[in-house]
């Protein structure tokens, strides 16, 4: 809590100005407030664009959304570490604080990255319940409370991408969907009505930048904010899939069960 | 290569990383510590082997092709990592760092060791205990080899604890410590085994 003593907080911001500029530092430095956290240092920054050399800079972009760690919109890696901004209290960080857009993904200015490739990954595993017919379904099989308890923290994910950035085979040279994508699939195939198409899903992370491109760092579960069960998702995938390639071949002619 | 092959191939390389040359690894351990019985128990042994039936069928088959698919997959996946340790220090991250550290060393260690002693055999040279004693008596080659025979074990050991996640058989957090522990004993066994086999050749 040494920073609570000082009377300004130092900010070093990776920056860049479009999606192929160079990127480069820029350090500001501010006047402490009790209970900040690294929006509303980004906040003053908008209000005043003066860096540490006091000269009239351009604002810092980011992106942000609910201000409480559930649209994942505001990550970015902070001090090395990829978190979100609204719950990095200053207090609570070493200084210069340094600040860094997420770099696994697109930068599209600054700190704003494109998370693009996420939702994509989740449209191709089909990472929904389809209820949609010509007539009306009806209701579908209950599914038991504790397996909803269950499944509610695999809901919590925000698609922040956090685990992505943290890695290290999510990369450039890499296809690879993460875990993120992945732990979806877990949670829509154990939904008694999306089961019905779970053979669909696996065969989506059996394919392209799936699930077998996993080399088991381990680092997304340490780093995901929402606590999921990653590894435990994707190990658990692994099963399903390893069970679904001998059904793929010597499977009969019937699909889900 | 298509991609939608991605799957079925890294099951392979899983798969061949224990069956065949897991086992093959061992079982060259255990014949090669005839040598702490002395030069005679050792050449026997050897020439057991090198006297199988269908020896050219059992060494393409089950040493040499499985092994350069591993191998050659494996440099593929190794260098598609970037390696994060000094961001996440944990104990599995340190071990995946190493699985493809490992992994990359021991492909020119067994390029070597199999130049020094299949491929000079193929030349006409006797494999035998003599054979070994003259490249271990080198302190280099010595030093090199107990360094080829610990990442080997290692990048075994660790190995069974990977197949036993990619394949869906630990799951939960408890079975992965567990296989940790485990897969740490078997580690230490078939080192000192394979060391003892080295120093029984100096
Ligand atoms: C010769 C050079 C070799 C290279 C370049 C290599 C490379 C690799 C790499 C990069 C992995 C990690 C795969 C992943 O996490 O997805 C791996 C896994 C593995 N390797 Fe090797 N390896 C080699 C030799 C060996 C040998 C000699 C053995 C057996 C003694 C072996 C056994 C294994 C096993 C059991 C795995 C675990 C498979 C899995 O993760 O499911 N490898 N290897
Ligand atoms: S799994 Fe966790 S770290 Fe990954 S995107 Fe979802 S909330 Fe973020
Ligand atoms: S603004 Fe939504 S998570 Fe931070």
């Amino acid at each position: 809590m040494s920073a609570t003593a000082t009377k300004t907080v130092v900010l070093e911001i990776l920056r860049q100005d479009t999606t192929d500029a160079t990127p480069y530092w820029e350090k500001f430095e501010l006047e402490y407030r009790p209970n900040m956290n690294v929006i509303s240092a980004l906040m003053e920054i908008r209000r005043n664009p003066i860096n540490a050399d006091g000269k009239l800079t351009t604002p810092v972009n980011w992106d942000m959304n609910c201000l409480e760690e559930v649209c994942g919109a505001c990550s970015m890696v902070i001090n090395g570490r990829p978190r979100q901004s609204c719950t990095a209290l200053i207090d609570q960080l070493e200084q210069p604080v340094r600040l860094e857009p997420m770099r696994t993904f697109p930068v599209v200015r600054d700190l704003i990255v494109d998370r693009s490739r996420m939702f994509d990954s989740l449209k191709k595993v089909k990472a929904w319940v389809p209820i949609d017919g010509t007539y009306d379904l009806g209701e579908g099989p209950r599914m038991p409370e504790r397996k909803r308890q269950w499944a509610y923290e695999l809901s919590k994910c925000m698609t922040c991408g956090v685990c992505l950035e943290a890695c290290p085979n999510v990369n450039s040279g890499s296809d690879f969907m993460g875990p993120a994508p992945l732990s979806q699939v877990r949670l829509f195939n154990a939904h008694p009505t999306g089961a019905m198409n779970k053979d669909e899903r696996l065969n989506a992370i059996m394919g392209e930048g799936g699930l077998a491109n996993c080399g088991n760092s381990q680092n997304c579960v340490v780093a995901c904010p929402k606590g999921i069960p990653l590894t435990t998702s994707i190990a658990a995938l692994n099963r399903d899939t390893t069970v679904q390639m001998f059904k793929n071949f010597f499977g009969s002619d019937h699909m889900v069960d | 290569m298509s991609k939608d092959r991605e799957f079925y191939l890294r099951r392979l390389h899983s798969l061949l990383g224990i069956i065949p040359v897991g086992l093959f690894m061992t079982q060259h351990f255990v014949v090669n510590h005839f040598a702490t019985r002395g030069e005679e128990s050792f050449n026997t042994a050897a020439h057991f082997m090198e006297s199988l039936p269908f020896r050219f069928f059992l060494e393409w088959f089950v040493i040499f092709l499985p092994l350069m698919f591993h191998a050659f997959y494996g440099l593929y996946i190794a260098f598609t990592a970037k390696n994060n340790p000094q961001r996440y220090g944990t104990f599995r991250n340190w071990m995946f760092v190493l699985q493809r550290f490992s992994g990359v060393f021991l492909v020119v260690f067994i390029a070597w060791h199999v130049f020094e002693t299949r491929f000079q055999a193929a030349l006409g040279a006797e494999v035998n205990f003599n054979m070994m004693a003259d490249i271990l008596a080198n302190p280099f080659m010595f030093a090199f080899y107990v360094l080829g025979v610990v990442t080997a074990t290692f990048h075994f050991a660790n190995g069974i604890w990977s197949f036993l996640v990619s394949w869906g058989i630990t799951q939960s957090p408890t079975s992965q410590r567990i296989s940790t522990y485990v897969t740490i004993g078997i580690f230490l066994a078939l080192t000192v085994v394979g060391v003892q086999a080295l120093l029984a050749f100096v």
